[in-house]
């Protein structure tokens, strides 16, 4: 859906209307090999992100204890706010970037439909530091010692809950464009709000671990990143247009 | 146009508001100081002493009011902010903006209630219960809110982004709150809960609702009070601020110059 809160556009004349504007799938498309193609020009900072959830799930043992029973009972906790840190670490160049830059405003102003662009830039945005994640999630399950079935419980849990984080992160990167408090600031309104997708994520792993099965928690996370799918670019899109008023 | 509308219509306008919230405050303000006086005595020497929790309970004369107004002021920001964000009104952004610091500090008085209760009935201060935790996380949400608002230096810009902001927090209260819920009940056994208290006296029910009503007007006169203060903070240009700030200033030259007369 496309708004128009911004009066000047809704007054601009009809006759400088441009042949017919790119369509939803195109847009996002551009956007979104756009920013891959960014990403993959920084990979040394996207790679910092996976040190970093790797790193602090190193740490757990370190800091608790080395007994495995213990850590098994722990992991999935560990390995999901792992996760939940390192993507907040990726939000600030979601959009800082480009608004310093002025390309976002030239992506408010375009023709094409700012969901769709704002949709391709966090999908390339997944691509880049969520996906990582989760395809690292063997890895630290290892570590911990969980067995074949909770890894991949845990994989298909991140799998299914980093989109929701990264469309969370989105309207709160958005809403801090401009605005003093950086990073903290940001951590601040996204931590919150991510409460529900923590709790469903690393509970999938327990209640499979306590034989309950995880269908329940899993559907839960599905139904939450069907929302974020249908709710974020709107809101996102707003969020970016309030930017720039 | 209806009546009602052309009501809405008219105190929409911060310069129109300003004077009614000046009358509305005080006449808030003496209804809770009342109804506070009379529901604190009520709570402290009508209500009987619990049978099972001795004179600690009588801490949710606080407690209970507290809690229900921390959430209740959070839908109602998520209302005014949805109708600042609908119609591009001022006044109702004001409102939400107004609304926050009462809120929040609502919700920390239920915690810290909530942990002083907990102690002696409980034996812990903190637990995780389903409900501490999703009062917790709301108080977390008030604080974005607030901050993402004092970091924003266009105070239109920050009603806006904190708009929606508020909105997707409303959106997840319910989804926080039945997760925390579900999360708690795997995790550990029940702990004490309210709904299975046993069905309280009617004088301890009066006497909450009496200080429920209290924190409400409170809450009222407050939220009026502060949002004069930021109607003058923001529209200290405007033409009607400044005739405001004339004609009170010539009433007092008037005191003053009669004043020095008299000297």
């Amino acid at each position: 859906m496309r708004r128009d809160p911004d009066p000047a556009l809704a007054r601009r004349p009809e006759a400088v209307s441009a042949p017919t504007p790119p369509g939803v799938l195109s847009a996002l498309r551009w956007a979104c090999a756009r920013d891959l193609r960014l990403a993959m020009r920084s990979r040394s900072e996207l790679a910092l992100i996976v040190v970093f959830f790797l790193l602090v799930t190193s740490l757990f043992p370190l800091a608790v204890s080395p007994d495995p029973d213990l850590l098994r009972t722990i992991a999935a906790g560990i390995v999901w706010v792992a996760a939940l840190l390192a993507s907040l670490l990726g939000l600030a160049r979601l959009f800082a970037a480009d608004h310093g830059d002025g390309t976002l405003e030239q992506m408010v102003l375009a023709p094409a439909p700012l969901p769709a662009l704002v949709a391709g830039k966090v999908l390339a945005h997944w691509a880049a530091t969520g996906l990582p994640l989760v395809l690292l999630a063997p890895l630290a399950g290892l570590q911990f010692g969980l067995g074949a079935e909770a890894i991949g419980v845990l994989v298909v849990s991140l799998a299914l809950g980093t989109p929701i984080l990264s469309w969370l992160g989105a309207v709160a990167a958005a809403l801090t464009l401009g605005a003093r408090g950086g990073s903290s600031l940001l951590a601040l309104l996204v931590l919150p709000l991510a409460v529900p997708v923590l709790i469903f994520g690393a509970g999938s792993v327990e209640s499979q671990a306590a034989g309950l099965g995880s269908e329940a928690h899993l559907s839960l996370l599905a139904a939450g990143a069907i929302a974020a799918w249908v709710l974020g670019p709107a809101a996102t899109a707003l969020a970016v247009r309030i930017a720039h008023e | 146009m209806t009546t009602f509308a052309r009501f809405w219509y008219r105190y929409a306008s911060p310069a129109s508001f300003y004077p009614l919230a000046g009358r509305l405050t005080p006449l808030f303000a003496v209804i809770a100081v009342l109804l506070a006086a009379a529901g604190l005595y009520v709570a402290f020497f009508v209500a009987p002493t619990d049978w099972q929790q001795g004179e600690a309970y009588r801490i949710i004369y606080i407690h209970v009011p507290a809690a229900w107004m921390a959430m209740f002021i959070y839908l109602v920001i998520a209302f005014w902010s949805a109708i600042s964000l609908a119609f591009n009104t001022r006044l109702s952004a004001m409102m939400a903006q107004a609304l926050a610091p009462t809120g929040a500090m609502w919700a920390f008085v239920a915690l810290w209630t909530g942990a002083f209760w907990g102690r002696p009935t409980w034996g812990a201060y903190w637990v995780w219960d389903a409900r501490l935790t999703s009062t917790l996380i709301l108080l977390f949400l008030y604080l974005g809110y607030i901050a993402l608002r004092a970091s924003i230096d266009d105070p239109r810009r920050a009603d806006r982004a904190a708009a929606l902001l508020a909105l997707v927090g409303a959106i997840n209260v319910p989804i926080i709150y039945f997760s925390v819920r579900w999360w708690n009940t795997l995790h550990q056994g029940a702990t004490i809960s309210m709904t299975a208290a046993p069905k309280m006296a009617q004088t301890m029910l009066t006497g909450m609702l009496l200080l429920t009503f209290a924190a409400w007007a409170y809450t009222i006169a407050v939220a009026l009070y502060r949002v004069r203060s930021i109607i003058v903070e923001r529209e200290a240009a405007s033409g009607w601020m400044s005739r405001l700030a004339a004609d009170s200033r010539g009433q007092s030259d008037d005191a003053s110059a009669s004043g020095a007369m008299a000297r």
